[in-house]
Parts: C-alpha cells; sequence; structure tokens
C-alpha cells in the first residue's frame, strides 16, 4: 500500500501541466506549491492519527494515574465501583475471535480466489466474484441480526453439540454449547472479512505470469499441479498480506461481536464459552461511564487496541517482506 | 532405403516434406487452428523426421506459433481456441481422446520465447521440476548434473546450484530452461523463438546447442531470424498469412525457393 502511494507521489510533478511562458521561475514555484500540498495532504494521514492516540493517551492518564499500564494489561478485574480495571478478558476475546476468523476465513478464501482466477470458466468468474464482493457492502449490525437470528441457535443446537461429540478432547471444544460465546462471533468475522480476503488474494494471483504456468505445463503438469508450481508460489506474499488484512479488520469489528459474543468478562480456552473484546467493552460502556478513571480505562481498552493492530501491521509488512524475497536465495 | 538409414540428419533429401520412406517422429495431417473467429493456422500438412531440426519462419502474426504450441497441445488451455486435424507423433494422433496432454508434454518438451524459470526456486530445483512433477524418483543430482551439461550450462553453475534461478543472465536462465526441458528425456522439443530475447553471444551458445542436441532429439524451432532459420535447421517450413507456403531443405529454402512469395520473404522484399 505505501509503495503504491509513494509512486503516486513520485509520478506527480511530472503531470503537472507546463505552463506554455518562458518564465522559469514560475514554472518552479508551480511544482514547488504543487509539490506542498501534496506533502500537507501526505502528512495530514499521519498528523490526525497522532492526534488520535494523543488524545486517548490522555483521556486515559487518570486511569494510569491509579493503575499501572502492565496491571490493567494483565489484570482481569472489571469494577468501575470498586475502581478495579483489568483489560485481560477484553484483550483475549479481541484475539481469540479474530483469530477464528482468520483460520476459518482464510482456507476458504484462498480456494474461492483460485477458483475465481484458475478454475471457473472465464464467463462464469464474475457471477461468483461479485457476490462475494457484496458481502462487503453489508452492514456490520446486520451481520449482527445474522448472528442472533441464526448463527447462535444453529451453533446451540447442532454446530457446537457435534464439535463437542467429536473433537471433545480438545480443549477448545469443551462446556455447554451455549451459541453465544468466541466462537459465534469468531465464525461471524470470518464470513465479514472473506470479500477483502478473496478480492486482494485473486488480484494478487491474476497477476501471475502466464508464462509460468505454461512452464509447469511444459514439463507435464496437471492444471491443478500448474496452479501450486506457478500461482501459489507468485501469490504467497499476496495472500498473506490479504489474511494480515483481514486480520486487522477482525480485531477492530465492533458492532457484529459485541452482539454475539456474550459480552461476559471471562477468559476461557474453550471456544463454546461467552467472552468480551475490546471494541464491545468500549461500545456497552462509554454512555454510562461518568467518572474520569472509568472513561480512562476504556480510552486505554482503545489505546491498546490500536497497539495491537499497530505491531500487527508492521509484523505484516515484515512478513511479507521476508516472504517476497523467496527462500531460494543461497541455499547451499 | 532402411528406416535407420531415414533417421540419420545427412540423408536430407530422402526426407523432405511428405516423404513416406520412414515413419516421420512428428507428421501433421490437416491442421487448423481457430481463436474465436480469426483462424491462425489453416490446413497444414508437414511431416519431420526423427534427430532433425525443423525451422519455422514467416513474418510476425503468420501463424508460426501457434502452430507450435499446437503440437503438444498448450491451446487446450485457451478457452476460444479450436483446433482440428492430425498431430502424429510416432504414428500416434495427439488429439484423440485418449492421449493425456499431461503425458504428452513429457515426450514433446518446450521452451519458451522468453527465459521463465520458476522465480522462486534454485537453479538446482528449476532442472529437477520437471521431474518432481512427474513423480520421478532416482538420483535427481545425477539427472540434474547430466541435463545441464546437455545445455551447456554446467560449467557456469556448478559451483552455485542452490542460487535462484533468476540470479542468472538471460541467456543462461535460457539454457537453464533448455536443461529443464530436457531432465525429462523429452522425444521432441519445441523452440519457440528461444533466442529473441537474447544477446547474439547468448544467441550464438544457444545456435550451437541445438546443433549438438539434434543427435537425440528431434527439434522444432519457431524463428524470425533467417539467419538462424538457415545456420540451425535441416528443413525449414515458411508460413504467410496463417498457411504452410513451402517447406523444403533449408538450403533450397533459402538459394531456390520454388513459390514467389517465400522468395519475396527470403530475400527481404517483405517481412
Amino acid at each position: 500500500m505505501a509503495e503504491s502511494r509513494a509512486n503516486v507521489l513520485d509520478g506527480a510533478p511530472p503531470m503537472v501541466e507546463r505552463p506554455q511562458s518562458t518564465d522559469t521561475a514560475g514554472e518552479g514555484a508551480g511544482d514547488r506549491l504543487y509539490y506542498g500540498v501534496l506533502w500537507v495532504l501526505g502528512f495530514f494521514v499521519l498528523v490526525v492519527a497522532g492526534l488520535i492516540v494523543l488524545n486517548l493517551a490522555l483521556v486515559s492518564r487518570p486511569l494510569f494515574a491509579v493503575e499501572g499500564v502492565w496491571d490493567f494489561v494483565k489484570g482481569d478485574d472489571w469494577d468501575p465501583v470498586t475502581q478495579k480495571f483489568g483489560a485481560l478478558p477484553f484483550i483475549y476475546g479481541t484475539l481469540v475471535t479474530s483469530l477464528v476468523a482468520v483460520v476459518v476465513a482464510v482456507p476458504v478464501a484462498i480456494g474461492l480466489a483460485l477458483f475465481i482466477t484458475q478454475f471457473a470458466p472465464h464467463k462464469l468468474a464474475p457471477f461468483l466474484s461479485t457476490p462475494v464482493e457484496w458481502l462487503a457492502a453489508i452492514p456490520s449490525v446486520v451481520y449482527g441480526l445474522w448472528g442472533l437470528a441464526v448463527l447462535v441457535p444453529w451453533l446451540r443446537t447442532s454446530v457446537e453439540p457435534f464439535l463437542g461429540r467429536a473433537f471433545g478432547f480438545l480443549p477448545f471444544f469443551k462446556g455447554p454449547p451455549i451459541g453465544f460465546g468466541y466462537l459465534a462471533a469468531g465464525l461471524c468475522l470470518a464470513v465479514m472479512i472473506l470479500p477483502t480476503v478473496v478480492s486482494v488474494s485473486a488480484e494478487v494471483m491474476k497477476t501471475t505470469p502466464e508464462a509460468q504456468r505454461e512452464a509447469a505445463l511444459a514439463l507435464g503438469a496437471t492444471t491443478w499441479e500448474s496452479v501450486t508450481w506457478s500461482v501459489m508460489p507468485h501469490s504467497r506474499a499476496g495472500i498473506l498480506g490479504a489474511s494480515l488484512l483481514g486480520l486487522g479488520r477482525a480485531l477492530g469489528e465492533t458492532m457484529a461481536v459485541t452482539m454475539l459474543i456474550g459480552n461476559s468478562r471471562n477468559i476461557s480456552i474453550s471456544l463454546f464459552a461467552p467472552g468480551y473484546s475490546l471494541p464491545a467493552v468500549i461500545a456497552n460502556e462509554f454512555a454510562e461511564a461518568t467518572d474520569n478513571i472509568h472513561i480512562g480505562a476504556l480510552a486505554a481498552c482503545g489505546l491498546i487496541l490500536f497497539v495491537i493492530t499497530f505491531l500487527l501491521n508492521a509484523a505484516a509488512r515484515w512478513l511479507v517482506t521476508a516472504v517476497q524475497k523467496g527462500p531460494a536465495r543461497v541455499v547451499t | 532405403m532402411n528406416a535407420l538409414a531415414s533417421s540419420a540428419p545427412d540423408s536430407a533429401p530422402a526426407v523432405a516434406a511428405g516423404a513416406a520412406i520412414a515413419t516421420p517422429k512428428v507428421e501433421v495431417q490437416k491442421l487448423n487452428v481457430w481463436f474465436a473467429k480469426n483462424h491462425a493456422v489453416k490446413d497444414t500438412s508437414l511431416a519431420v523426421q526423427v534427430h532433425t531440426v525443423l525451422a519455422v519462419i514467416g513474418p510476425s502474426g503468420c501463424g508460426k506459433s501457434t502452430f507450435l504450441r499446437a503440437l503438444n497441445r498448450m491451446h487446450d488451455l485457451v478457452p476460444v481456441a479450436r483446433v482440428t486435424g492430425k498431430v502424429l507423433v510416432d504414428g500416434q494422433d495427439l488429439y484423440t481422446r485418449e492421449v493425456d496432454p499431461v503425458l504428452l508434454r513429457r515426450r514433446v518438451g518446450m521452451v519458451f520465447q522468453r527465459p521463465n524459470p520458476f522465480p522462486t526456486m534454485s537453479i538446482e530445483e528449476n532442472v529437477a521440476a520437471g521431474l518432481v512433477l512427474n513423480g520421478i524418483s532416482g538420483n535427481h543430482a545425477e539427472v540434474v548434473e547430466r541435463s545441464l551439461r546437455k545445455a551447456a550450462l554446467w560449467d557456469e553453475v556448478k559451483d552455485r546450484l542452490g542460487h535462484a534461478a533468476t540470479s542468472l543472465s538471460g541467456g543462461q536462465q535460457q539454457r537453464l530452461c533448455i536443461a529443464r526441458a530436457l531432465a525429462i528425456e523429452p522425444e521432441v522439443l519445441l523452440m519457440d523463438e528461444p533466442a529473441s530475447a537474447l544477446d547474439p553471444i547468448a544467441t550464438a551458445k544457444i545456435e550451437e546447442l541445438i546443433h549438438e542436441l539434434k543427435e537425440h532429439y528431434t527439434i522444432i524451432i519457431v524463428t524470425h531470424s533467417m539467419q538462424q532459420a538457415a545456420r540451425v535447421s535441416d528443413h525449414t517450413a515458411f508460413f504467410y498469412m496463417g498457411e504452410l507456403v513451402e517447406m523444403g531443405a533449408t538450403e533450397q529454402i533459402f538459394t531456390n525457393p520454388k513459390e514467389r512469395r517465400t522468395e519475396d520473404y527470403v530475400t527481404g522484399k517483405f517481412g
């Protein structure tokens, strides 16, 4: 993303219309003005992001006056009356639901993107990819309603009892089938991030050079092998990037998760259990938070969410470049 | 005349187009290729004898690459392409239902216009790619060395087999692609303007290589360089507007063509 933005900037100056006059000073001034405007616009984004962090930090100061940062992160008490604040259940719930979403969505998305770009008849492909993109246009509160009306009852009566019977020996699938919980929120998030992962992956797959596929085919590869030998190596960095983009979306999703996660301040390894998430606690409590410490605690939750997203993006960037370079530089 | 004699390259006069002395290695009968409504190759018939080099020449867009790609069914992948006619390799038609294009492409190898090594793989992995794809086990290192030697690349890369294939120069990459094609022991090698993206020195190396390879392989090479066709081939086929205008011994095509259009092309009047 940043590269493309940089390219836009690099490419911009030649697009300035050259004045017909021979007044070179005027031309230089025009260029400088244009450049200056772009700089301001570019920095505007940074400034806004910086101000948000600053504001969150300022609002959360009353909390950190009474509670250490580390105590806040690892504490699991949350009681506005006694002014005990610990965000661990929210952090945990946010991470677990997002992880479930990515684990479920990414394989489906890769399969879908491969089918759309490599296997589907050319005339059929748009009929497949367009509905997937529609998924991105559905408001998240509607996803939440769908989750309440369809997903939760289905999980409670069918999926969770089945998983409990079949895989109950795993700690993830223990406990009573409630319906509301990490699994419901995670699955709903999976559907929500699917269009992002599919469309970004498909775009990358489409850029596989035809020569690569032909190389594999000419060596006697089947259609499927030609894909695993050419499209997948070419696209792996892009798919990773797409997955992390999806993960980023899942981390920040508020409404659907708030409606489905159960909103119980609880840390459980079982995915059937209800939990809580950082955005959900902010959305639920901000309206009724009156004292500065409570508000500060909610702002601190926002700050933590910000930090998680930021670290994730940094990791994504690093991973994508590492994968792009490929393994076959110096093997021996 | 027995079959052995006619398989020797110097029995060239006996193996002109359509000669029925020995079963040709590759025989094309009334081949037509359409892309949607564009009739790209028209009613082409020709024969290539074993261990000879056929050069296919003609101006851009004359259908020579399309013709070549029909010989290992690469058009199967293009939804709008339609192929009729027969392509016989050792007397067996490639375009019948029973022929698995995957197995066919093992017997008929292909080298493309631009070097296309697998970019994420090492030199060694690239050469062994065909073996891995076809589930051929055994001593891959030995096959890799043999193939690289045949492609005249071994001495240049033997100390860095684990390096990325993309670290090689364009000419080396193309020879790597030739080694990769040779590793699965094809009988016929199709080359689609293999030197068009290379500099003169790299081109000379590829041409020299073609001379050596024809001892063991039957080669069909598409080229837009008439000099190259004259240097490397035993026979030359001239295509124009999707039609095979003339085919014959290379010397005859360049010195004494029968068709006016061939003469105009080889003397540089158009093209």
